[in-house]
């Protein structure tokens, strides 16, 4: 199976829808161990998302992601904003000129994961949205093509995980062993982000 | 929630409109953008000087714009940092061709988008530079944190790093003096009640009628303590103390003092803690070069207050003393 800008399209739709019906949770989730304000943020970023892609037409993946990072970089602020800007930048600069196949696309996740990790200055296990990212892109490696269930398994459970770290980036590091038990607010958006993305290649068979 | 706001999406955009309007001489908004500068700016062969930060910390930080302290400010969402594109228009209209200075307060979110920025102005040929302020002395400051956050004491790296400049201070010379001042400046805060933001309609945190939280951050973050509200005296001492602890003080050292409102803490407050903030650091032998009481680095409606406390020394004295126009730190 290969992505099609069309795909990108709908995965960034279903991302949106999702995260407009989670605002207040994730906001919640946000305001008991970091400032508040990821469900608020996120929500305005990706509304403007999809008003950005449905104003413009696109010949290609690389270009439709563009339009993406670009948009949240300049309309979500906050931590979120810059980290999943560079996430969809660097997916987007890594299938430039390419099909978005199995292969590549599994690629460009990649190259987004070390984005995350340099922009964030931060590594698995420290409680950041990196925790969904790592494993399930660890996971899609063990597999040859797109598997909805897995890409959306994965996501749920390694965004579940995250509830047992202990928090050493960000807002909620000040926290300290209080963290522990509560989810991560950007696993749980990069959660909505994946479970979208599974929900575009199962309704694309 | 009860507030005079139009929508709360828009009370940002809604603010600038009306700040500006109140600073006609002083201040210009940029085009398009939530970045407010001074009307003159850019200033040619002067370092700029650039802040900004989520919104919430009114007058924090475009009521620091002014001669002798920020060039432009620019103002994010509701305690969201600002974005990349918006940071770089600021440092667009504070160059005047000696580079821009960058005074960050110490938050993930803040440092990357500033950080981003520096990056899109150096492709453009722009020289910046940058500090970060974690003046707050009631987060730890560990590997295993993002380190301590940066409230009042900012106010006075704005201060110092902006006469600096305002005297001809090359790029080197003003990042030299901003790092010594963050170096030199300690803060610690408390909340008796929470604040909200208006596109979240309800406070961020709950505090019993007779709890106060001792060491809170300016988004209301958690501090190290919440117990039974005490007396003024005490609020005082707990506070002060800790500032005092952090780093050393010696009898006769110079100090300028900001006994800092976080919002909806009356005046009359603000006064009666630094009576005893007074008698602390004079009994200390402290010299109190200069004390500024009022609203500098607020949250919103938050009530309660912050302590800061600058060591001076001989090349930051004067930088202190010099004149600044900015409507919120007229000196």
């Amino acid at each position: 199976m290969e992505l099609t800008a069309h795909d990108i399209i709908t995965w960034m739709k279903k991302t949106n829808d999702k995260i407009q019906s989670k605002k207040e949770y994730l906001t919640s989730l946000d305001q008991a161990i970091g400032d508040g304000d990821h469900g608020i943020n996120m929500a305005r970023g990706f509304n403007e998302v999809v008003v950005k892609l449905d104003d413009s037409s696109y010949e290609s993946v690389s270009d439709a992601l563009k339009d993406t990072a670009m948009t949240l970089m300049s309309k979500v602020g906050g931590a979120a904003g810059p980290l999943y800007g560079t996430a969809f930048l660097k997916l987007s600069t890594s299938l430039k000129g390419k099909s978005a196949d199995y292969t590549h696309f599994l690629n460009g996740l990649e190259e987004s994961l070390a984005g995350l990790k340099q922009r964030g200055k931060s590594q698995e296990g420290e409680k950041t949205l990196i925790d969904v990212w790592a494993p399930v892109i660890e996971k899609m490696k063990e597999s040859d093509d797109f598997d909805a269930s897995l890409l959306k398994h994965t996501a749920e459970d390694s965004m579940e995980k995250t509830k047992d770290i202990k928090a050493t980036k960000g807002r909620a590091s000040y926290l300290g062993d209080r963290s522990i038990g509560h989810l991560d607010p950007g696993s749980v958006s990069s959660f909505y982000v994946f479970e979208a993305l599974a929900e575009t290649i199962e309704g694309g068979r | 929630m009860k507030k005079i706001v139009n929508n709360p999406e828009y009370v940002v955009r809604d603010m600038l409109e009306g700040l500006i309007a109140a600073h006609p001489d002083a201040l210009k908004q940029i085009p398009e953008t939530t970045v407010v500068a001074r009307k003159d700016a850019p200033l040619q062969n002067k370092v700029g000087i650039v802040s900004g930060g989520g919104s919430g910390h009114e007058p924090a930080h475009a009521g620091y714009i002014g001669d002798g302290m920020l060039d432009a400010a620019v103002c994010g969402e509701m305690f969201t940092s600002p974005t990349p594109d918006q940071v770089f228009e600021g440092i667009k209209a504070a160059d005047g061709g000696a580079g821009v200075f960058l005074v960050i307060k110490n938050y993930t979110g803040d440092v990357m988008n500033f950080d981003m920025a520096a990056e899109l102005a150096e492709a453009e040929g722009i020289e910046v530079e940058k500090v970060i302020v974690n003046d707050d002395v009631a987060v730890e400051d560990s590997s295993f944190t993002t380190g301590r956050r940066g409230i009042a004491g900012t106010i006075f790296v704005h201060k110092i790093a902006g006469a600096k400049a305002a005297a001809g201070g090359s790029l080197q010379e003003v990042k030299n003096i901003a790092e010594k001042v963050t170096a030199n400046v300690r803060s610690m805060g408390m909340a008796l009640t929470p604040c909200t933001v208006p596109a979240a309609g309800k406070p961020s945190f709950v505090l019993e009628d007779d709890e106060m939280e001792i060491g809170i951050g300016i988004h209301g973050e958690p501090g190290i303590e919440r117990k039974r509200v005490t007396s003024a005296d005490e609020i005082a001492e707990e506070l002060t103390n800790k500032v005092l602890e952090d780093i050393e003080f010696n009898r006769g050292d110079d100090v300028a003092l900001i006994v800092n409102g976080m919002g909806a803490t009356p005046e009359m407050e603000l006064y009666i803690l630094n009576k005893k903030i007074n008698e602390i650091l004079l009994d200390r032998g402290l010299n109190i070069h200069k004390t500024f009481v009022g609203n500098y680095m607020t949250s919103l409606e938050m009530s309660g207050c912050s302590v800061t406390l600058l060591k001076l020394d001989e090349e930051m004295k004067p930088l202190l003393d010099a004149e600044s126009s900015a409507p919120a730190f007229r000196i």
